[in-house]
């Protein structure tokens, strides 16, 4: 099957520092992939090898099976970037830099698609406002409206949601998604780790230039969280002989013990009940990818895959 | 070509949407500097016979306000996305660099056209101008004015900061220009000025430019034409392979 994406050891660095060592990373058509990372981990300067405003020391990437170097110009017909800056032409309007960009990629009369995106990003009202009068959050849309003119097959969101409000947030993952229903494969990299859980399929972590994980978002968790665990409160302020080997810590009274699944919870509520403790306050902890990320940032010494 | 005719597109439209200060005000500034020569030197300067200083001021100014705009154009519009950052929209566009070199340079020969034509339209009010050769005057305004697109894309490359641009400008692009037989015949300089004078590439636009009005000048049209082209060969092989090495654009 041929990649979205294909990037195989690509190294580079920056006046001696190494910002990305021997990546490989292949990207299937049709995912929901997510980057994540703490800040100069390397996310951005990959996503700028592979959109061609960057480029690598060695290695090799392609869209689409396109080189990004030697057919640089099938390859940025393949891709849509929305870069992490707002940044924007101020001498046009929206509509004006929309149809502006299409005609970069050799498209000549696109108004019916411009309208549409216009309309799906909920930028109607400002079509014909010049970009400079745009809030940050409108800028942002615009600059994802930009990214989509020439409908591309692989879409990639450097820290789309960075500084947008919650609803416009809601609004442009419901729009992404949709994109991703369609068959764009979707790129993003975002802090915040809820949203690449509830909507990546796979995830990469980036530390330091390198991959230190790469694995499907569930698995990533399951793998790396360490595991569920129930929080319980016993009165009077002891825990069974039987539950010993479960407990991974005690804080002011507080137990957490771990469960690998769910008919665990009646084994520690049956051996409570058989020595006559009650409990007084119970909670259940899932793990998310915040865990997964913190733990892996944490550990990141071993290779983790 | 699509996307070398929208990017030509949205360069003319630049600096067409702020006319005033793009192509007004150079006009009004240059007939400043006429207005401000001809009161004071009219009557004590003649440079060619039968020739008032002022007719022969003029065709000097049109080329330096030609070459200043062309410079301005491209350097400005380079230096202003780059720095603004909107660069990245061509640079992620399928456009050749050769697309984006082409573009760049006509938007700068289509504004030095502009401000020039007006600089000479207005001094036909109220002087009588020759223009014997017009083909010749207005095959150097395109020459010159594409050197300076061309000047002004890679000082708009290379240049990190406004700062550095004006730096450029006021160091290279505005001696060359003063010192390049604008305001004087170099016959009428001292040996050594003469043949610093024949170093400077503006003096073969300016004097080329002049001969399309008047059929003379310093030397001839041809040898000026022949270096001219050869500059804006070289500056053009330059500039292409700075954008083609993505030097200061991809990092």
């Amino acid at each position: 099957m041929l990649s979205a994406i294909e990037i195989k050891r690509v190294c580079k660095d920056f006046g001696g520092v190494r910002a990305l060592i021997d990546i490989d990373l292949e990207i299937l058509p049709g995912e929901f992939f997510a980057l994540l990372g703490p800040n100069g981990a390397g996310k951005t300067t990959l996503i700028n090898i592979i959109a061609g405003l960057s480029l690598a020391d060695s290695g090799s990437v392609n869209v689409m099976g396109h080189n990004v170097i030697t057919q640089y110009q099938q390859a940025r017909r393949n891709l849509g970037v929305v870069p992490q800056e707002l940044v924007y032409d101020p001498f046009f309007s929206v509509r004006e830099v929309l149809l502006i960009q299409s005609g970069y990629y050799g498209i000549k009369h696109n108004n019916r698609w411009v309208d549409e995106i216009i309309e799906r990003l909920d930028l109607t009202g400002k079509a014909h406002a010049n970009m400079r009068s745009l809030s940050g959050g409108m800028k942002r849309r615009v600059l994802v409206a930009q990214a989509l003119v020439h409908k591309p097959p692989v879409i990639i969101l450097d820290e789309p949601t960075a500084g947008v409000d919650v609803e416009l947030r809601q609004t442009l993952w419901d729009f992404i998604k949709q994109l991703n229903q369609d068959g764009h494969t979707i790129v993003l990299t975002t802090h915040y780790l809820e949203e690449a859980e509830t909507l990546c399929n796979r995830v990469a972590m980036l530390k330091d230039g390198r991959i230190i994980a790469l694995d499907s978002t569930q698995s990533l968790i399951g793998k790396l969280a360490a595991g569920n665990s129930v929080r319980i409160r016993p009165l009077p302020d002891r825990l069974p002989l039987a539950l010993q080997p479960l407990k991974k810590s005690c804080t002011n009274g507080l137990y957490e013990l771990r469960i690998d699944n769910y008919a665990h919870i009646e084994f520690i509520l049956s051996a409570l009940r058989s020595e006559n403790i009650h409990i007084q306050e119970m909670y259940l902890q899932q793990p998310d990818l915040e865990d997964a990320f913190v733990s892996l940032i944490r550990n990141s010494g071993k290779k983790l895959q | 070509m699509t996307g070398f005719f929208t990017l030509l597109h949205k360069e003319l439209l630049r600096f067409w949407k702020v006319g005033f200060q793009t192509i007004i005000a150079p006009m009004v500034s240059t007939l400043l500097y006429l207005l401000v020569f001809f009161h004071v030197l009219e009557t004590r300067v003649e440079v060619y016979p039968e020739i008032a200083y002022v007719v022969f001021l003029i065709p000097g100014l049109i080329m330096m306000s030609v070459i200043q705009n062309a410079f301005a154009n491209s350097s400005s519009s380079m230096i202003q996305s780059k720095i603004s950052g909107n660069i990245v929209f061509v640079l992620l566009s399928p456009i050749t660099y050769r697309a984006i070199f082409f573009a760049y340079i006509l938007a700068s020969i289509v504004r030095g056209l502009l401000v020039g034509l007006g600089v000479y339209l207005v001094t036909l009010i109220f002087f009588d101008i020759p223009l014997l050769l017009p083909l010749w005057a207005l095959l150097f305004v395109i020459l010159g004015s594409a050197i300076l697109g061309a000047l002004g894309l890679i000082a708009g490359i290379l240049a990190d900061k406004f700062d550095q641009l004006a730096a450029f400008q006021n160091f290279i692009i505005l001696p060359l220009t003063f010192l390049s037989g604008v305001f004087y015949t170099i016959h009428s300089l001292p040996a050594g000025w003469q043949y610093l004078s024949h170093l400077n590439p503006f003096f073969y636009m300016i004097d080329g430019f002049r001969y399309g009005f008047f059929g003379i000048s310093d030397i001839s049209p041809h040898i000026s034409l022949l270096i001219v082209s050869m500059c804006l060969i070289a500056i053009s092989a330059l500039t292409i392979n700075l954008l083609r090495s993505g030097y200061k654009l991809r990092q």
